[in-house]
């Protein structure tokens, strides 16, 4: 029997949701392969509540004083150091925005493959990893040479509502990071000043992206975003772009939503933007492409071209209030 | 400051893409290819910083020949020069394979400041810049929308999960990846159109690199793509525009009871 290690974040004490779905991911796997689980957490002294009764072999928990503050030299090289001690099969984490940051970093020190944003795997007697490419358009499986393999899983990849009961042993490691070198000097974490639009409350959205071509055109979105007395948001590029504020932005850098109707015009429904909007109650797309992966979770889809639908449906709707 | 760049290029966001007969690859006949749009901030970063600090930029890409476009869109910029890394052997590199690579033609020219995008629109890896900062000893920071100099270290606004933001500071040389909105990139003007046509662009093959086969060989390999399994059922609403319009209001209002 072999053994599988997951890497769970925590921040405050409180640990991360991606790291509990990916928890659930590691779960099966070490079922599948017949493996031990074993948690990682690094930072505390004692174990997260949220890990005290779930399933898992043993939790390691790795207090070096380094590690209270997330910085990916001290990471990496903690990680390093356990990895030559436990030698496991897998190790897992979530695809959080800090797992970007210090696991390819750890994987070439290890000289050992990462494979990032996994949503999935299957298995034959070799294990395939099922990554999403070309932003959710195709997907793809993908094998490594024999030996340790790192994995991130995406957020929602796996469900995190039942992670089985059980009361992991506690193991504190040691692990002495006073002769790291470190160039890196994390300041405060902060928040930009808080947003005017709440996108939160809106019962409707009305989300636009790229396909909406020009900046003149976002009024077409606005005049049935209104009519619909609906929030405006949209994807990331027209903020990059300078068209709407910040505050529009719905995905997993912006707002969270989960209004009654989420209408998506001429966005692709990449995942980022999928995270922030995809428990809303109804989702319409309108997107000229039938493969786009925002079809992938649309209630209604159109496959046309939105400046031959959107105006149309602005003033079918107006005509309906005015009776 | 000493600047290095490092850009791929993509097919087109709105390609048609065909998974090739032999599903390891797309067909890349008749598809459209851009400068990864993480990689324009990039760079556009390097430029502003070169422009406030003094110095060179210098842009770099690994890829088959169609890939010179994108050093040469950053050329005429407004980059310095450019580095391409060319190899009939460089066709199916992992990340770690492409980080011993660049890591090869940067290493002896001490550049202050690497840039790369934070993630491609292809295959999305989001790895090479940690992993070419391990590979060449600096410190990194990923997800950056936001620089500032401090005479030896770079203060670095990192974006996080949820609208939060952190300011990291590093000693340079150091490497960062870039996040889309940071700052707004240029269009090319006609004179740095001409001017492109007199810079250098340095082609390096892995002999030149020094690279040998086992520094090729992926530890990771794409077997098969496909076309991502259906979750959802879809209702597709087909017809004329105003026949389509109908339709989705009628569903709405009394299927959805969303109106
Ligand atoms: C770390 C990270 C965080 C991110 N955070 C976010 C985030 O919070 N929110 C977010 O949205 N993105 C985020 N992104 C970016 C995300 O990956 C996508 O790049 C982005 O969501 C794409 O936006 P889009 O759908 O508007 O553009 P595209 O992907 O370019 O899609 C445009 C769509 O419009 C369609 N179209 C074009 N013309 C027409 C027309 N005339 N009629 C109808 N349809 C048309 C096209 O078929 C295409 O599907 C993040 C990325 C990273 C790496
Ligand atoms: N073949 C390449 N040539 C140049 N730059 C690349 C290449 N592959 C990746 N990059 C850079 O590395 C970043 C992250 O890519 P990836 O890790 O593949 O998602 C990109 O945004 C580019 O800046």
């Amino acid at each position: 029997m072999g053994q599988l290690l997951i890497f769970i974040q925590q921040q405050d004490g409180i640990v991360s949701r991606v790291s509990l779905e990916a928890l659930k991911g590691a779960q099966e796997l070490a079922a599948l392969l017949d493996h031990s689980l074993a948690g990682i957490v690094f930072g505390l002294e004692t174990l997260p509540d949220e890990l005290a009764d779930i399933r898992l072999d043993e939790v390691l928990l790795v207090p070096a004083p380094e590690l209270t503050v997330y910085s990916p030299e001290y990471y990496v090289a903690a990680m390093d150091e356990i990895l030559s001690t436990e030698s496991p099969a897998l190790l897992i984490a979530g695809h959080t925005y800090q797992a970007r940051d210090w696991l390819p970093r750890l994987a070439r020190r290890r000289e050992r493959p990462l494979i990032s944003d996994c949503v999935g795997y299957h298995h034959n007697g070799e294990l395939f990893w099922v990554r999403q490419i070309f932003q959710g358009k195709i997907s793809t499986d993908v094998t490594t040479t024999p030996g340790l393999v790192i994995v991130s899983f995406q957020s929602g990849a796996f469900r995190s509502d039942d992670l089985g009961s059980g009361s992991p042993s506690v193991r504190t490691l040691d692990i002495d990071l006073s002769q790291v070198p470190s160039r890196v000097y994390p300041g405060e974490r902060f928040q930009d000043a808080k947003s005017i639009v709440d996108l939160d409350r809106a019962e409707r959205i009305v989300a636009v992206g790229r396909g909406i071509g020009e900046e003149e055109n976002l009024a077409l979105a606005r005049e049935l975003a209104d009519t619909l007395e609906a929030g405006l948001g949209s994807s990331r590029p027209i903020i990059d772009y300078g068209w709407l504020p910040h505050d529009h932005q719905v995905g997993s850098s912006g707002q969270t939503v989960s209004p009654k109707l989420y209408l998506g015009v001429g966005l692709s429904g990449a995942i980022q933007h999928q995270v922030g909007m995809k428990n809303s109650n109804c989702i319409v797309a309108i997107n000229k492409d039938p493969n786009a992966p925002i079809f992938e979770i649309a209630d209604y889809g159109i496959v046309a071209d939105l400046l031959e639908i959107v105006p149309r449906l602005t003033t079918v709707l107006k005509e309906r209030q005015e009776k | 400051m000493k600047i290095s760049v490092i850009v791929r290029q993509v097919p087109h966001q709105e390609s048609v893409l065909k998974i090739s007969k032999d599903e390891t690859w797309i067909d890349e006949e008749n598809l459209v290819f851009i400068t990864n749009e993480s990689d324009s901030y990039a760079l556009e970063e390097g430029l502003l910083l070169k422009e406030s600090q003094g110095g060179e930029v210098v842009v770099c890409t690994l890829g088959p020949e169609r890939a010179g476009q994108v050093l040469k869109d950053a050329l005429a910029k407004g980059a310095d020069r450019a580095i391409f890394l060319r190899d009939d052997s460089f066709d199916r590199l992992d990340s770690q394979g492409m980080a011993r690579a660049f890591a090869a033609a940067l290493k002896d020219e001490q550049f202050d400041l690497i840039l790369l995008g934070l993630q491609t629109d292809d295959i999305g890896n989001a790895q090479l810049g940690p992993i070419l900062a391990e590979e060449l000893d600096l410190p990194h920071a990923t997800l950056v929308v936001g620089t500032e100099m401090l005479g030896r270290r770079v203060k670095v606004k990192q974006e996080q999960e949820g609208g939060w933001f952190q300011h990291i500071e590093m000693d340079l040389p150091a490497l960062l990846t870039i996040q889309s909105g940071i700052n707004k990139p240029r269009y090319a003007s006609l004179r740095g159109i001409m001017a492109m046509k007199k810079k250098e662009i340095r082609d390096l093959t892995a002999a030149d690199l020094g690279l040998n086969t086992s520094d090729l060989t992926p530890d990771q390999v794409l077997v098969r793509l496909y076309v991502p399994p259906k979750i959802k059922d879809t209702a597709f609403l087909e017809g004329a525009p105003d026949e389509i319009v109908a339709q989705l209001v009628e569903k709405l209002t009394n299927e959805a009871k969303v109106l």
